[in-house]
């Protein structure tokens, strides 16, 4: 016969663990949260006291500041509300190039850190150990001051062919410009799209029956490729006009025109924060992969296993499982760091905060809700890596 | 007769300054069943890694199911493919439920369709003894276990030649029996084996020859009968003494 212990021999609640447990947690929180309230009454009260009481209602009125770059229509006459928009946005576009470019450049440096090849090793070293030890700070100051400002002028731009103009006012390079067909053509791209989904879904379906994955993204990707393609030819011959036209940057009086351009400030801000994270995230690959022992790699080798089977089916799934965390912190590392875009210009969600601040007074409001946004963007990325973690992670006894 | 499975002509290996294999001559015959021992660091796994390529050798030739290990990979592809092995640490994949782990092989090298593989899978399940595991991952198996999983999917591809390195020597005392009876059903079944291991019993049981190692050299060899009566050597005289003791 088994009794429980408190059954026998009764523990008085400050002594049973169980008990106990519950009663820090409540403390703590209790003490947090009468901490915040604390903090929170005295900030309305003194703010009441002063005649300036906590509101967002000066989102309402008009900026009178212009913003630099945007990605959508932006005046003086715009509100404050619109300016934190355009700052987002910029925030949003740095951030989102910047993750894409940096895990590129990240997973490239990070193999190449593993190579046999020892001119190869060493250079990814050394780019390694270099930027992890300056100063993103000092790096981006650098790269604007010292590069992107420091191109030459517009009339002596660096070009590179036709297609590419450098010069301290930004690069300008050849892009499309939509004609009147391309409302015709944004359906295609869709059409293909869901072609390419309907590809890639089928192959998965077959990989699943088969047990041999096939490379379906690619696959996807070529059957998009070609349903645009036709699209392309179909649309320029009923038009009868091509959906985009090149345009090429040219030299009119002081300034280019035609193609798009890039602001120095947006070049340097992204290449500072795609090479120095770069430098992080290839450690982490780097880590993940020497993770996987040497043992499993034989035994893929000894079934017989090619070089890049092995690589794909045995070491890269279980390097990932290493990689993920602290991927997802890089990433928000780089989300955050986007904030010094004020050292360099770029008008950011941090730094048109900062001229609102100055303009309106409302500091407190205005800090507040550039917390907020900060947080979301990091609380959404948390969220999705953990999913993805829970999704991958081994299952042990 | 015909031709030997595995054919070592005096073949030598070293790691940078270090001679670990010094003139090894071997053949193996279709169908035997060799057990290899000596002292710890005296070259036995050096030597069956080279027999599948997971080590190069420097000097000497090896041929295997008559095809000559040399640089070309499609040489050393085609002899993994014919030999199956079976590591002292299992190397099981972690991230692979077993079915997976004995298919990926199959499916991914031989090309076979995936329910072709899967039912091989459950036949050699049961020939190990553990059909009920097939859903589960490594990490949820016993270590005994384990090793008859590792065992099946090498099985899984239909070697010729089945080498072992120590699979025993990781597992606690009461697994080993598990681990051994399934190989002593493969020996007895006909494969071709190459087995490092110094569970004296099984060697007696089916081991048409065994090899003496030390310091990178075959120091001698012969039946079981011969080796446990009647060793020649000095060496083999002090190991075997040193070893069946306990
Ligand atoms: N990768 C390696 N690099 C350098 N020396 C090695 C390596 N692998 C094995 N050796 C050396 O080769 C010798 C033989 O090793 P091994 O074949 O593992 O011995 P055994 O399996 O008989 O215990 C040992 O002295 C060992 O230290
Ligand atoms: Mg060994």
């Amino acid at each position: 016969m088994t009794t429980n212990t408190s059954e026998q021999q009764a523990v008085p609640f400050w002594r049973d663990e169980r008990y106990l447990q519950v009663i820090i947690q409540v403390v703590l929180v209790g003490a947090v949260v009468g901490f915040i309230y604390y903090l929170i009454h005295n900030l309305v009260t003194g703010l009441e006291a002063s005649g300036q009481p906590l509101t967002l209602s000066f989102l309402k009125q008009t900026a009178q500041f212009d913003i630099g770059e945007k990605l959508i229509e932006y005046s003086r006459a715009s509100t404050y509300a619109r300016a934190f928009l355009v700052g987002l946005l910029n925030t949003i576009k740095v951030s989102f190039l910047g993750i894409i470019l940096a895990t590129i450049l990240g997973i490239i440096i990070g193999v190449a850190r593993l190579s046999n090849n020892w001119l190869i090793n060493k250079l990814a070293s050394i780019y390694v150990e270099f930027l992890r030890n300056i100063p993103l700070l000092v790096l981006l100051v650098f790269l604007a001051a010292g590069v992107f400002f420091k191109l030459p002028k517009v009339q002596h731009a660096v070009a590179l062919g036709k297609i590419a103009f450098l010069t301290n006012r930004g690069v300008f390079v050849a892009w499309g410009e939509p004609t009147a067909s391309w409302p015709f053509y944004v359906w295609a791209l869709i059409i293909a799209l869901f072609v390419a989904l309907v590809v890639a879904v089928i192959l998965i379906r077959q990989g699943r029956e088969t047990g041999r994955m096939p490379l379906y993204w690619l696959w996807g990707t070529v059957a998009f490729l070609v349903v645009a393609a036709i699209g392309w030819i179909v649309i320029t011959l009923a038009t009868p006009q091509p959906p985009l036209r090149l345009s090429l940057p040219e030299l009119a009086g002081r300034n280019f025109k035609g193609g798009t351009s890039w602001s120095p400030e947006f070049m340097a801000l992204l290449l500072g924060l795609v090479i120095y994270t770069a430098a992080y995230i290839a450690e982490v690959v780097r880590a993940g992969i020497q993770s996987v022992s040497k043992g499993q790699r034989e035994a893929a080798g000894a079934l017989g296993l090619s070089g890049f089977q092995t690589m794909r089916l045995v070491v890269f799934p279980q390097a990932l499982r290493v990689i993920v965390p602290p991927l997802t912190s890089q990433y928000l590392n780089l989300t955050k760091n986007s904030s010094l875009a004020i050292a360099v210009g770029y008008p950011d969600l941090f730094a048109v905060g900062g001229t609102i601040i100055n303009q309106s007074g409302r500091a407190i409001e205005a800090i507040s809700l550039t917390m907020m946004v900060y947080l979301t963007f990091s609380l959404i990325t948390s969220l999705f890596m953990n999913w993805y973690n829970q999704r991958i992670r081994l299952v042990e006894r | 007769m015909s031709e030997p499975v595995i054919i070592c002509r005096d073949v030598h290996k070293w790691y940078g300054q270090f001679h670990a294999l010094r003139g090894i001559d071997l053949e193996v015959d279709k169908g035997e069943v060799i057990v290899i021992f000596g002292p710890s660091g005296s070259g036995k796994s050096t030597f069956i890694r080279t027999i599948n390529r997971l080590e190069e050798h420097q000097q000497g030739t090896i041929i295997v199911n008559g095809i000559e290990l040399s640089h070309d990979v499609r040489n050393i592809a085609a002899i993994r493919k014919e030999v199956g092995m079976v590591f002292q640490q299992f190397n099981l994949f972690p991230h692979l439920a077993v079915m997976q782990n004995i298919t990926l092989g199959p499916i991914q090298v031989r090309k076979w369709k995936k329910k072709k593989a899967e039912e091989i899978a459950m036949q050699l399940l049961e020939r190990v003894g553990i059909p009920e595991q097939a859903e589960k991952y490594p990490g949820q198996l016993s270590g005994g276990q384990q090793q008859r999983v590792a065992i099946a999917r090498a099985l899984a591809m239909q070697p010729q030649i089945m080498l072992f390195d120590e699979p025993t020597s990781a597992l606690d005392p009461e697994m080993i029996k598990e681990v051994l009876d399934v190989m002593v059903e493969l020996a007895e079944s006909g494969m071709t084996i190459l087995a490092v291991t110094h569970e004296m019993g099984f060697a007696r049981a089916v081991a048409d020859r065994m090899l003496f190692m030390d310091a990178g050299s075959i120091v001698e060899s012969g039946p079981p009968s011969q080796i446990f009566e009647n060793p020649q050597e000095d060496r083999t005289k002090l190991f075997l003494s040193q070893i069946l003791q306990h």
